[in-house]
């Protein structure tokens, strides 16, 4: 019976076939990759606040000067397409209380940002708003207060936070850029530690060109900064602090020490020492001044650089018979080469996110900026020129700023030296403002955590 | 022991039976069978050349008896003439037969409705654009509801549809759609597992009733600023879109739609 029906239930089944009525699933694995487009409204202040920054800051209005230092650094991202104010329906006071979302999506603005300077007990307000145009909601609302002066700094501030709500990851705006400035002939050239905003502003010069100067590197505090610099006729290691302006050499070694770099905590410096026409990697603890060394082979090695764990270093050396570049522990031991394509490869810098490295290679007399993997993998060459090297990240792992020079007619004239930024895609190389001829440049950790 | 033979000989023939109705290559299909029209087709037109509602159709026929005096040179063929060539040519018993099947197997109403389109086009240029942009409105509501009615018929019908899911053609639609409206986030890393899924309730004209990211608690926990970054464009470029590329046809099939958003393909270059 009980097979009867059984069978019943099966011949049930075949005649009258269920249909399955799963929801529909669409895979979107392909996007646009154009920039996204936000407005970025001029700051609203009242008429009375506007008269008396005007007065301490000589600027007319402070509310479109921040609203513009915050639309060039979303521009030189290469993420965003802020649009152009002449378009903006709504005027910035009312935009800022509640945004008529149909005004600003009919200019295709994705994202708005709004906001409100006060001038209050000599303190600078500054607050602003993120929107959501499409979603019609806001997104993130923050407000500073500051010294007038600082003025620059907050609209970077306002700049590192939209650019890390809307993309996941830290922004670089409210960094600084160490570099060497350059002045004169090519022969004869006057070389200055300076130091300025990432956007070219507020530049300061650190030392007075008597000496040459060389590989500045800002220590994580960024209170200090390491460089190279002539001590009696000899290359040395500097130590300099940049609010007090005092300077020293880093220890008494016999031979010429270069390349220095900053540990990930600050409490050692990296570097190369050489003698008798060898050079290796030692460490230096500036608590108390114990040198250590790390590498000890009769090749040349240099350009040493920490993962921002501190367990590793990164570093170039011709112990293969060219310059190639291996990585260590941080005691110097399980050395491992890890490039191996054609042509030579130096300055390795590992990147603040740990996963990759950036390099200067050169290949059949050109010079290209590139990154690989730490394990030596996939690698990619950003970009290529005539003459260019040191490469440093930006704080977020997603900037590299660098150094390229150009070639000199027959007469020796049209040399100059010029810092240039490109980010992990290679499509988004901008010229970086000096006010002079720069090279070597360092790139800070974000002043404002 | 005959008991037994009987049994088996009885389960033997319910088998045959059985396998007779359900395995198709068993059935001997009638020749004069209308070939299948395969779907693609029929969406891609859907979607290219929208048919007018009854109701605007009633209306546009009004407009066009008024009209036809000054027309009469350009007058559109008679109604009679236009079925001719969809309507099967047999004899008049026959016909009837076949209109019985179709009843249970084909939409009556969507061969009126195939009638109805090809009479519009021809009328198109004859109306006031004026009188036809106001029965616009109507003709979406309208549209609506036949839409429904005929998708039970084109599913079940229709073996070259999957089942559960969108053909080929209305899949790309939707997909190429989308692709335009969706600005990837550029700083996303690529080597993490970033996929968003979203399930959309719609409307029969494509607008989203509501959405819902599926995996939304992964959006407020810390450590997961990037997949929220992605979810929140996500749903913009849902909300850009809007009212999204769906088929004509076949709403109960759509209503519920789930999209799953994968940047990776794209960052890794």
């Amino acid at each position: 019976m009980k097979i009867k029906i059984k069978i019943f239930f099966i011949a049930l089944l075949i005649l009258f076939p269920f249909k399955s009525l799963a929801l529909i699933e669409v895979d979107i694995t392909r996007g646009n990759l154009s920039p996204l487009p936000l407005a970025v409204s001029p700051l609203s202040s009242d008429k009375d606040d506007q008269q008396a920054l005007q007065k301490e800051l000589d600027i007319k209005d402070l509310g479109l000067e921040i609203s513009k230092i915050v639309e060039n650094n979303l521009k030189k991202s290469g993420l965003f397409n802020p649009l152009n104010k002449d378009a903006f329906l709504q005027k910035p006071d009312i935009a800022h209380l509640k945004p008529r979302f149909e005004d600003w999506s009919l200019i295709k603005a994705q994202a708005l940002i709004t906001g409100k300077v006060n001038f209050e007990d000599d303190k600078l307000r500054v607050e602003f708003r993120l929107w959501d145009v499409l979603a019609g909601k806001e997104m993130l609302a923050l407000a500073f207060t500051t010294v007038p002066k600082n003025w620059r700094r907050v609209g970077h501030i306002i700049s590192d936070k939209v650019y890390e709500r809307l993309t996941g990851e830290k922004g670089y705006f409210d960094t600084r850029i160490i570099y060497v400035s350059e002045k004169g002939p090519k022969t004869q050239r006057i070389k200055k530690l300076a130091i300025m905003d990432q956007d070219g502003f507020n530049t300061k010069y650190l030392t007075l060109g008597n000496e040459l100067v060389l590989t500045p590197r800002f220590n994580p505090t960024n209170q200090m900064v390491t460089y190279l610099s002539y001590f009696k006729n000899l290359p040395r290691v500097y130590l300099l602090d940049i609010e007090t302006g005092m300077q020293e050499v880093v220890g008494d070694f016999p031979g010429m020490t270069f390349a220095p770099r900053f540990s990930p905590n600050g409490k050692k410096i990296i570097m190369s020492f050489a003698m008798d026409g060898n050079s290796d990697i030692y460490t230096m603890d500036l608590e108390n001044r114990i040198v250590e060394r790390i590498t000890n082979h009769p090749s040349i090695d240099t350009s040493p650089s920490y993962s921002p764990d501190g367990k590793y270093i990164a570093f170039n050396s011709d112990r293969s018979g060219y310059q190639q570049i291996y990585v260590m522990k941080s005691d110097g031991s399980k050395v491992k080469r890890i490039s191996f394509g054609k042509g030579l490869y130096g300055t390795p810098v590992w990147s603040p996110r740990g996963d990759l490295i950036a390099f200067t290679k050169l290949h059949k007399g050109k010079f290209y900026i590139g990154v690989m993997r730490t394990d030596g993998k996939g690698e990619r060459l950003l970009t290529e020129n005539y003459y260019q090297e040191a490469p440093s990240w930006s704080p977020n792992g997603r900037v590299l700023i660098f150094y390229r020079e150009t070639k000199t007619d027959s007469k020796g004239e049209g040399f100059s030296a010029k810092l240039w930024s490109i980010d992990l895609t290679g499509y988004n190389e901008r010229l970086v403002d000096t006010e002079t001829d720069a090279s070597d440049p360092s790139w800070s950790s974000l002043l404002s955590n | 022991m005959y008991k037994n033979i009987i049994i088996s000989s009885g389960l033997h023939m319910m088998l045959i039976f059985v396998a007779t109705l359900s395995l198709p290559f068993l059935i001997k299909k009638p020749i004069d069978l209308p070939p299948i029209i395969s779907v693609e087709l029929i969406q891609i037109t859907d979607q290219t050349s929208i048919p007018f509602a009854p109701k605007a159709k009633k209306i546009i026929e009004k407009v066009k008896k008024k009209q036809e005096k000054l027309v009469s040179e350009q007058a559109p063929p008679k109604k009679v003439k236009k079925e001719k060539p969809d309507a099967i040519p047999l004899p008049k018993e026959k016909k009837e037969i076949v209109k019985k099947i179709e009843e249970k197997k084909q939409n009556p109403e969507k061969i009126e409705d195939e009638v109805k389109q090809v009479s519009e086009f021809e009328k198109d240029e004859m109306f006031d654009p004026n009188s036809i942009a106001a029965l616009i409105d109507k003709s979406k509501e309208e549209q609506a509801e036949t839409t429904k009615k005929l998708d039970k018929v084109t599913q079940s019908q229709d073996p070259s549809m999957k089942l559960s899911g969108l053909t080929l053609s209305e899949e790309d639609a939707l997909k190429a759609q989308i692709f335009g409206c969706w600005s990837i986030p550029l700083g996303l890393p690529y080597d993490k597992n970033l996929l968003v899924r979203i399930k959309l309730k719609l409307k029969p004209d494509g607008s989203v009733i509501k959405t819902e990211i599926l995996d939304h608690a992964r959006m407020n926990k810390p450590g997961q600023a990037f997949y929220k970054v992605l979810a929140e464009s996500a749903l913009r470029a849902i909300q850009l879109c809007q009212p999204l590329r769906v088929p004509t046809t076949g709403y109960e099939r759509w209503k519920d739609l789930q999209l799953n958003f994968d940047a990776r393909e794209m960052l890794e270059g």
